[in-house]
């Protein structure tokens, strides 16, 4: 992990690719993990799950930050879904390995990286700006003026 | 990731487009898991049945559109060959036989009958069930499957001690025209063992008991690995089939050990491996009783329908709820539907309980389920199961209110039209 010394409020993480690419985007953070089948709607990227923090929320377009997947092997499918409808997060940052978030970040085509120096869950907050690039395995991070 | 020659031949076309395809989906999903190479299967349980309104507009181009692009990830229309490997279709959209009882659209069934025979031609058992484990496939301890269904593939790890990941739609399409997924995860016996430890100090016995402590388990060990102890009574495949799909929905566990009951835990050393037992998490009243009220999502008490059956009903169930409804006469104003494997139906037929049931007012359903098929009886607020995993999910799903209770709560409701359940 680096902090920017001309401005603290950029931090830099760096992880291990998962799918390569670059994005840039609004983080939405989550410490709970998603469900794909039953916990999103396709139709505008909103997580449904009812005791979910973020129900009601929509990943779409954000660079989405979670510990990873749980729930139905319908995963992937679901995430596969929101690409062809334009509703999937820019970017995947995740923390647990599973073979339902792996898939699922391949067929969603998004740039996603795990395995990061630093907590992602200390340093993003949800509104920060992200940006992934997942080539050279690196997160950085803008902090949300507050 | 480090392929034979067989592999890389795969990729690079020698068995066609469709083939090579699939290998280049498996390296990207192997190289996003950081598998150091793949495995040979030869059972694969996936998704393919083109059913639901989100395909049809592939399906207009064609069942190799629907394949190419949801079973493989692959932006071009491939011809899709016969499947390489045995393999077979899970739950599905549409109950063949009740479209009409479903409200499907007669277009939509068309497009799934069509389908079904696309696949069929292309070597896809078209089991069409949730527990493929009831009717036929039936894995040996340590085959190596790749399997789609969360609550198949912990019963599939668990009890028969074969070795599978949660796989999804696209990796077993690919794994269905190559025999091959990444070796990584429950396929590596040293990732078998159990790392949790739960102390189970309340009764578990009848099946909603057990649907209980799944749901608890999920909770306590999200994608854990879990052993238990002092159990008091010994399940048998019901419900182990609940325990496991509840414990797959609340949390992503995708294998436990019960020492002396399933087959890789013969102790409780054997289950923890060369790992040291953990300190235990206790399911005690408390915590019973808090799990059964979380799993109650409703406040009405008017009951508009009873889901019974998932994961898919077993034979016994099917006879215990013949048993329960015999002679009775369900709620004029409430719906039931019984779920069961087409397989078993045919049994379920012949031994009188299709009958039995549906002279009670209700129906008995195959192929499919209310949050699959995303279609239940007109109007429906209220709904009751004795399903944990439905519990879960179809409230959710269907924006409805959700009880859930042991199978006689369920029916002695049905009957009553109103919720009589009692959290225990």
């Amino acid at each position: 992990m680096t902090v920017t010394e001309q401005n603290p409020r950029v931090i830099t993480l760096r992880g291990r690719k998962v799918v390569g690419g670059h994005a840039t985007g609004e983080a939405l953070v989550t410490s709970q993990t998603i469900s794909g089948w039953g916990g999103i709607s396709e139709r505008d990227g909103s997580v449904i799950e009812l005791h979910h923090e973020l129900h009601g929320q929509s990943f779409a377009g954000k660079v989405l930050v979670f510990p990873g997947a749980k729930g139905s092997s319908g995963w992937s499918a679901y995430f596969h879904m929101c690409r062809l409808n334009g509703t999937a997060p820019a970017a995947m940052i995740f923390t647990r390995m599973t073979t339902k978030i792996a898939l699922g970040a391949v067929v969603t085509r998004v740039p996603a990286i795990t395995d990061l120096d630093g907590d992602p869950f200390e340093l993003i907050e949800t509104g920060d700006r992200v940006e992934v690039d997942a080539e050279a395995a690196t997160v950085t991070i803008t902090k949300a003026m507050t | 990731m480090r392929l034979t020659e067989d592999e890389k031949a795969m990729r690079d076309g020698a068995n066609g487009p469709a083939v090579a395809r699939s290998m280049d989906l498996l390296i990207r999903y192997g190289e996003a898991l950081d598998a150091e190479r793949l495995v040979e299967t030869r059972n694969v349980a996936g998704a393919f049945n083109a059913s639901t309104p989100s395909v049809r507009h592939l399906a207009e181009d064609g069942f190799d559109r629907v394949f190419s692009e949801l079973n493989l990830d692959s932006d071009d229309t491939i011809e899709i060959p016969r499947m390489a490997v045995p393999t077979c279709q899970l739950i599905t959209g549409i109950d063949m036989e009740n479209s009409a009882l479903q409200g499907a659209d007669p277009a939509l069934t068309e497009m799934q009958r069509q389908s079904e025979k696309y696949l069929g031609q292309r070597g896809v058992n078209m089991m069409c069930t949730c527990t493929p484990y009831q009717v036929g496939n039936v894995p040996v301890q340590g085959e190596h499957c790749a399997w789609m269904e969360s609550s198949a593939v912990i019963y599939c790890n668990s009890v028969l001690g074969a070795r599978t990941n949660v796989e999804g739609k696209e990796s077993t399409g690919a794994a269905a025209l190559t025999g091959r997924i990444p070796y990584w995860g429950l396929h590596l016996p040293e990732n078998r063992h159990a790392n949790r430890l739960i102390r189970v100090e309340a009764e578990v016995d009848d099946m909603a008991d057990w649907g209980v402590l799944g749901y608890f388990t999920g909770f306590a060990v999200e994608e854990n690995r879990p052993a238990f102890e002092r159990l008091t009574h010994q399940p048998n495949l019901m419900k182990l089939k609940h325990f496991g799909a509840a414990a797959a929905s609340s949390g992503g566990v995708e294998i436990y050990h019960m020492p002396g009951i399933t087959p890789e835990a013969p102790t409780m050393e054997a289950a923890f491996g060369t790992s040291a037992k953990p300190e235990a998490i206790c399911f005690g009243a408390a915590e019973k009783r808090r799990t059964w009220e979380r799993l109650q999502n409703a406040t009405d008490r008017k009951l508009d329908f009873v889901m019974l059956g998932c994961p898919h009903n077993s034979i016994e169930q099917m006879s215990l709820v013949a048993e329960l409804l015999e002679g009775r006469r369900i709620h004029p104003d409430t719906a039931l539907w019984v779920h069961t494997p087409r397989a078993l139906r045919q049994i379920a037929d012949r031994s009188g309980y299709t009958d039995v049931i549906r002279a009670a007012g209700g129906e008995v359903m195959s192929d499919t389920c209310p949050s699959i098929s995303r279609r239940l009886p007109k109007g429906v607020r209220v709904i009751a199961t004795d399903s944990a995993k439905q519990a879960h999910y179809l409230p959710a799903i269907a924006k409805v209110q959700g009880w859930f209770g042991s199978v006689r709560q369920c029916v002695d409701s049905a009957v009553a039209g109103e919720w009589l359940g009692v959290v225990r």
